[in-house]
């Protein structure tokens, strides 16, 4: 079996972003970058996949030259081989969407694992555009029946089943679990509670140093990437007033019903 | 100092474990002094504890520079933990890797590798540490085999271990050139262990006397040459105080992370605490004193990669960087204030771990001793 799993790069959680002076763009001074969380459960979905029922995992990322750290992390977690699509540029979902429509078509992947969104742009897109653009069938936001805590989880078994030529996947949808099942190839992006993906391993970091990763450019996939949505302004959230402190029970209810008007 | 990108990648995976898996719990450990046995097992996974084992033997065929790094980053979060990496790497697994015999080390190195067992290494006794040639554990020849009888003390791993170096006399006039290293396993009769507790620091990290009543050995059990053992410690003490000056790096920087955090956080005469020029003085010197250690220690690892002579390097490394360690966590406590007096913070858990490093493989008058003795040479 063959799987392709994007990655993105995205800007570290943990660090305070600022707003660029041009006022569209984050600034990039100290900016810190890690593995998108989604797409890490993606490349850990696909990697125990791949151990389940043979094959290869084929990680893509589209960014910068230097996106390939992030390249290299999946491969250190399991990945056989990358692909870097190398563009510094503005860049939107569609045309993320329109770049992996190629990648696909040179790959013939039997599955496509991609996170639900990346947590920079948090534009849930990516996904159903590509699965819209190749007429492919697509489960969103897989999650599993096991808890985190199982040994299923221990022993890393795949949340997604996969049989013959179709996939079962359980979605996690508003206040309930649907269990759907989809014919390959097909699209999948993952939730958070589909697994915990794991941490490389030294000698698999080594390892990845000498796997393979091919470079494209939106040009020679012939691809026009300029973006149909443009940010046109970007604001910080206006800072926290300060709370007030309550002497007792009583006098917060009062605030509550009087002031908040939260309860009655 | 430019890492590059597979040892960032190395660093970022350590990392990511320890901030998960054993930043939120060794205030626990240390307080119960509990040795973490499942996270251990994990790190074996990650190839923690085998990381300059040769792949072919299931290591992760990394050099000191890596090790280095690995033992930073476990440091930083737990000074126990650390010493529990640097030991089994280093001392155990360490002289078996260096100097067994191709059958020893195919039996063992690659359980050791994977952390499935842990290493020991037992030089020092309750009358001999700094001056360990002067050991009284004997190893006696009677036929085709080796008696051993004696005991050794403050041994790291001692009841836990899976595989043991230990180092006797096995001719006594010869001195420095009749000891001689056997490796044991748990379970051999009149082989017996007692832990040891209540330590000041490294309170987690599993510490105990062995006590050898007649246990016979065989020469499959002579690791290198007999009356090769103590030259051989030596070797191998040079390169474990790499990773002891590692380990002052860790806490170093935790000491310092911690620092400037609360000091950004806590509010004195109106504004913060780094606002005050003594608490910036404290800062600089603690971030002055963790590029310095940092640099010693990996400039010493980096020759022994590059398989030059480091001697006197890692002792500078280990006597500098296990001094400015007890300083930083002093200073770290001192910044916390009454708050770092208390197990609310876990400063005054560094300034208990960080003590040890000036007294383990080698106390800092023994480092002054051997760096003098190379300046002298
Ligand atoms: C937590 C812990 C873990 C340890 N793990 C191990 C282990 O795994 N394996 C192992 O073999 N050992 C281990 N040790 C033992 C450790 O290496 C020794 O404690 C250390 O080498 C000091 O020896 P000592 O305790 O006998 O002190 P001593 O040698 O008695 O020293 C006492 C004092 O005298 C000073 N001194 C001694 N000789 C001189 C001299 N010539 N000139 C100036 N000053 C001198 C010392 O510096 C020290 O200040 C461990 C110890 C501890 C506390």
């Amino acid at each position: 079996m063959k799987i392709l799993c994007t990655v993105k790069r995205v800007t570290d959680p943990e660090v305070k972003l600022k707003i660029g002076a041009d006022q569209k763009s984050i600034a990039t001074d100290n900016l810190k970058y890690v593995l998108n969380p989604f797409d890490e459960i993606a490349v850990e979905e696909a990697i125990r996949l791949r151990d389940k029922h043979q094959g290869e995992v084929i990680v893509v990322s589209v960014g910068p030259s230097d996106v390939s750290t992030q390249l290299r992390t999946a491969l250190a977690m399991g990945a056989d081989r990358a692909i870097q699509i190398v563009h510094a540029g503005e860049l939107d979902s569609d045309g993320v969407a329109r770049l992996l429509q190629k990648v696909y078509e040179q790959e013939k992947p039997d599955v496509v694992l991609m996170g639900k969104l990346s947590v920079d742009n948090d534009s849930w897109q990516a996904g159903p555009l590509l699965a819209e653009y190749l007429g492919l069938p697509q489960a969103t936001y897989a999650s599993k029946n096991d808890s985190l805590e199982s040994d299923n989880e221990k022993n890393k078994v795949p949340g997604i089943t996969i049989e013959g030529t179709t996939a079962t996947v359980v979605r996690e949808a508003d206040g309930g679990i649907e269990t759907l099942k989809v014919q390959l190839p097909a699209v999948i992006t993952t939730d958070l509670r589909l697994n915990i993906p794991r941490y490389p391993s030294l000698p698999n970091i080594m390892k990845a140093k000498k796997k393979e990763i091919k470079e494209h450019t939106p040009q020679s996939l012939g691809v026009d990437v300029t973006p149909k949505v443009r940010v046109l302004k970007f604001e910080l959230p206006p800072a926290r007033k300060a709370g007030v402190k309550v002497a007792d029970s009583a006098e917060l209810l009062a605030k509550l019903r009087s002031e908040a008007k939260v309860i009655s | 100092m430019t890492l590059s990108e597979e040892q960032t990648l190395l660093v970022k995976s350590v990392r990511d474990f320890c901030e998960k898996k054993v930043k939120p719990f060794a205030r626990q450990w240390d307080k119960e002094q509990r040795f973490p046995k499942d996270v251990v097992r994990e790190l074996g996974h990650l190839g923690v504890l085998g990381i300059v084992v040769p792949e072919a033997l299931g290591g992760s065929g990394l050099g000191y520079v890596e090790y280095a790094l690995v033992c930073e980053e476990v440091a930083r979060y737990d000074g126990s933990l650390a010493l529990t990496v640097a030991s089994h790497n280093g001392l155990g697994s360490g002289h078996l890797g260096t100097f067994g015999t191709d059958a020893q080390k195919k039996k063992f190195m690659p359980m050791l590798a994977r952390g499935e067992i842990l290493g020991a290494w037992g030089l020092t006794e309750p009358g001999s540490g700094s001056d360990s040639a002067g050991m009284k554990t004997t190893a006696v020849k009677q036929g085709s085999k080796w008696i051993l009888n004696g005991t050794k003390m403050f041994i790291t791993q001692g009841t836990v271990a899976g595989c043991y170096v230990v180092l006797a006399v096995t001719n006594k006039e010869q001195r420095h050139r009749g000891i001689t290293a056997f490796m044991l396993e748990p379970g051999m009769k009149g082989f017996t262990t007692r832990p040891i507790h209540d330590k000041l620091g490294m309170r987690s990290s599993d510490t105990a006397e062995l006590i050898f009543e007649n246990v016979e050995l065989t020469d499959e059990h002579v690791v290198g040459e007999v009356g090769s053992g103590f030259i051989d410690t030596m070797k191998i003490l040079d390169r474990g105080r790499i990773s002891i000056a590692a380990l002052g790096v860790g806490i170093i920087r935790g000491a310092l992370e911690e620092s400037l955090r609360y000091s950004k956080d806590r509010q004195a005469f109106g504004k913060p605490i780094s606002d005050f020029q003594a608490i910036q003085w404290k800062l600089a010197a603690m971030a002055t004193d963790y590029e310095a250690a940092r640099l010693l220690t990996l400039r010493a690892a980096a020759l022994a990669d590059a398989k030059q002579p480091f001697s006197k390097e890692a002792s500078m490394a280990k006597l500098f960087a296990s001094e400015a360690a007890m300083r930083a966590a002093t200073e770290a406590v001192q910044i916390h204030g009454g708050y770092g007096y208390t197990q609310e913070f876990p400063v005054e858990r560094y300034l208990r771990d960080a003590k040890l490093l000036e007294i383990g493989e080698g106390t800092s008058e023994v480092q002054r001793m051997v760096i003098a003795r190379h300046l002298l040479a």
